[in-house]
């Protein structure tokens, strides 16, 4: 059984990368790591451009897990985008980061980490970077 | 000296607490939007138009002039981290620019841009102040004829000279005309082109035109490709408390930032295709003046490469203002818009200018001093601010220039036709857009026309309408003569200009 990690080439990302690779061992399953943009602004600090991407595949190389990077420009939500893809494997966990967010900054731009929590279809397992 | 007791008197106006906050207000606003690709001074000039209406004129020129000087500040911030140019002055800093921040070295390029533009504003503000008055005198000697001479000039340079394509530059231009000649002729009192329609008796106003056309029309330019992939930010490449420039790149920099403000001046002054033309001049210059080591960085992050046209650039801008305030002709679209503010307030700008709003033209001057050592305090340490300002989702920040837009447009007159007009101006901005016709020629066409106008009437009654008496003075010939030179110029620098943007980047 697959397990999916959203990825943004931060802090939080990464936090969330660790943890996906050793639940990815520990579960045994193909691990999908997903990074997409809405681009819908010039600069999207969550996009992962080629120097994070090739960090990415560094890492995930050297974990000796079976992996697959999705990194693409999507019409939906990155929230979507994981519960879709978890959807579609039928995963058995997914793995993503998280950061404080301010009351007005949620009820201003919402939060991906709420809406994969309720959206999801399998359990999922979020890491305080 | 008297020029230079008016100066001081500038200061003592533009120096007021209430006037430093307009002026930076001004500078701030200007930046941002300098930073913002397809966002430009003029659009927000046409923007802010409607709600600076219950400023006094001095506090709304100050706001114009911080935003005229801002956005050239701003532009070089996304050509060097983004390699996107926020404004077409500063495209040709993108060249080494972006190279530089690549290597790591974004801090001094963004360092070498913005104490760069500070000198060459500065020097450029100084020859504005000691030119102004001499041309001034000068141009109460120009009789109507020879206005006719110098509008020939500014069209035949905005229309055919700037911009890749000088039929559709033409084409923009005539349609600006035809646009400005809508309403009731001041001479005849005969109505034209208004189709009996009531609403129309007035005329088009200038402001409706130009939120049409900067705003909606690039509004809805950028809603009909939203979606492009992000764009990398570069990193500055300097820790904290690094110093922004080492020692080399000071020397390296420092004749670049005064070629390309020596550079920039004239071609500003003269109507001669403002900003772009003089940083790809000095582009140009720098990369010939280059040697050894430093000529083979050209391509590769060449500090002098950004010295150069960033100089130029502000201090083109600068010079724009030589024809404004003293003849009255603008030469940039924000120089337009400028234009179209000081008409709002029953100002006519011209040779009188000086002389009768003396205080006026003094206080804009001092605060274009006060203003450029504001964008060098503003400009580095808050860089981070004007790359967060890049997050703003595209569809927000549009929507909002929407319902600025149309709002503006309503409170000009309260009046519902002009927002339909604005609407369809929009419309024609957009498809302008979409098929690569300028609109700055149109904007320029339409404030310049009327006067235009005017002139050639005046030259004709004068003469009885015999056609040779515009050729009639020596300066004229001396007017015709320069376009005959910048035609050919232009001819030759265009070719130049493609060979190098077709070197592979």
């Amino acid at each position: 059984m697959s397990i999916v990690c959203g990825y943004v080439p931060t802090e939080v990302g990464q936090r969330a990368l660790e943890q996906a690779i050793v639940e990815t061992r520990f579960r045994g399953g193909p691990l999908l790591v997903i990074n997409s943009t809405r681009a819908d602004r010039t600069v999207d600090v969550n996009y992962a451009h080629e120097p994070a991407l090739a960090t990415l595949e560094a890492t995930l190389e050297e974990s000796g897990v079976r992996y697959e990077v999705r990194s693409f420009t999507s019409q939906n939500l990155a929230s979507d985008d994981i519960v879709l893809a978890a959807e579609e494997l039928e995963a058995e966990l997914i793995v993503i980061g998280m950061r404080k967010r301010t009351p007005m900054g949620k009820a201003l731009m919402g939060s991906d980490t709420q809406r994969i929590l309720l959206q999801s279809p399998c359990p999922v397992l979020a890491v305080r970077a | 000296m008297d020029n230079l007791m008016l100066l001081l008197e500038g200061f003592a106006t533009a120096a007021q607490p209430i006037y430093l906050l307009y002026a930076l207000f001004g500078v701030f606003i200007g930046t941002a939007v300098g930073v913002l690709p397809g966002i430009g001074p003029a659009m927000t000039v046409a923007l802010l138009m409607p709600i600076t209406y219950t400023l006094e004129p001095t506090a709304a020129m100050i706001v114009f002039a911080g935003i005229y000087y801002g956005g050239m500040y701003g532009g070089s911030t996304t050509s060097i981290l983004l390699n996107t140019p926020g404004e077409s002055a500063s495209i040709v800093t993108a060249l080494e620019g972006n190279k530089m921040a690549k290597a790591g070295r974004g801090a001094a390029a963004l360092a070498t841009a913005a104490i760069g533009s500070f000198i060459a504003g500065t020097v450029a503000t100084v020859l504005l102040s000691f030119l102004a008055p001499i041309i001034v005198d000068f141009a109460i000697s120009l009789g109507p004829v020879d206005y006719v001479a110098l509008m020939v000039l500014a069209f035949l340079t905005i229309g055919a000279l700037l911009g890749g394509s000088p039929l559709r530059g033409m084409a923009s231009l005539l349609l600006g005309l035809v646009i400005a000649f809508i309403g009731v002729d001041d001479t005849s009192a005969a109505q034209r082109y208004t189709f009996g329609l009531p609403w129309l008796a007035d005329g088009i106003d200038v402001v409706l035109v130009a939120v049409g056309l900067f705003a909606l029309g690039e509004a809805l330019h950028v809603a009909a490709r939203l979606r492009r992939g992000p764009i990398q930010v570069m990193g500055m490449g300097r820790s904290r408390g690094q110093r922004w420039m080492s020692r080399s790149d000071w020397k390296r920099s420092w004749k670049p930032w005064l070629r390309g403000t020596f550079i920039g001046f004239p071609i500003g002054t003269i109507p001669a295709g403002g900003a772009d033309v003089s940083t790809f001049l000095s582009y140009a210059a720098e990369k010939k003046l280059a040697k050894g080591e430093n000529k083979k960085e050209f391509g590769h992050g060449a500090i002098e490469g950004v010295a150069g046209p960033e100089s130029a650039n502000n201090a083109a801008a600068a010079g724009v203002l030589v024809p404004l305030l003293t003849l009255g002709i603008p030469t940039t679209a924000t120089a337009a818009m400028m234009l179209t503010a000081f008409q709002r307030y029953q100002i006519q700008p011209g040779p009188l200018l000086m002389e009768t709003n003396a205080t006026l033209v003094w206080a804009l001057i001092a605060s274009l001093y006060i203003g450029n050592v504001m964008l060098l305090v503003l400009n580095l340490p808050l860089v981070g601010l004007w790359v967060k300002i890049l997050q703003i989702p595209r569809h927000y920040l549009y929507a909002g220039i929407l319902v600025f837009g149309v709002m503006g447009a309503y409170s000009l007159n309260f009046n519902i036709m002009d927002v339909v007009i604005l609407l369809i101006i929009g419309l024609l901005g957009f498809f302008m857009r979409q098929y690569g016709y300028p609109v700055a020629p149109l904007v320029v066409a339409m404030i310049l026309g009327p006067m235009f106008e005017v002139q050639l009437r005046r030259s004709l009654q004068i003469s009885q309408n015999e056609l040779s008496t515009l050729f009639s003075t020596p300066f004229t010939w001396v007017v015709y003569g320069a376009i005959i030179v910048l035609f050919a110029l232009s001819f030759v620098i265009k070719k130049a200009q493609k060979k190098m943007e077709e070197v592979p980047v």
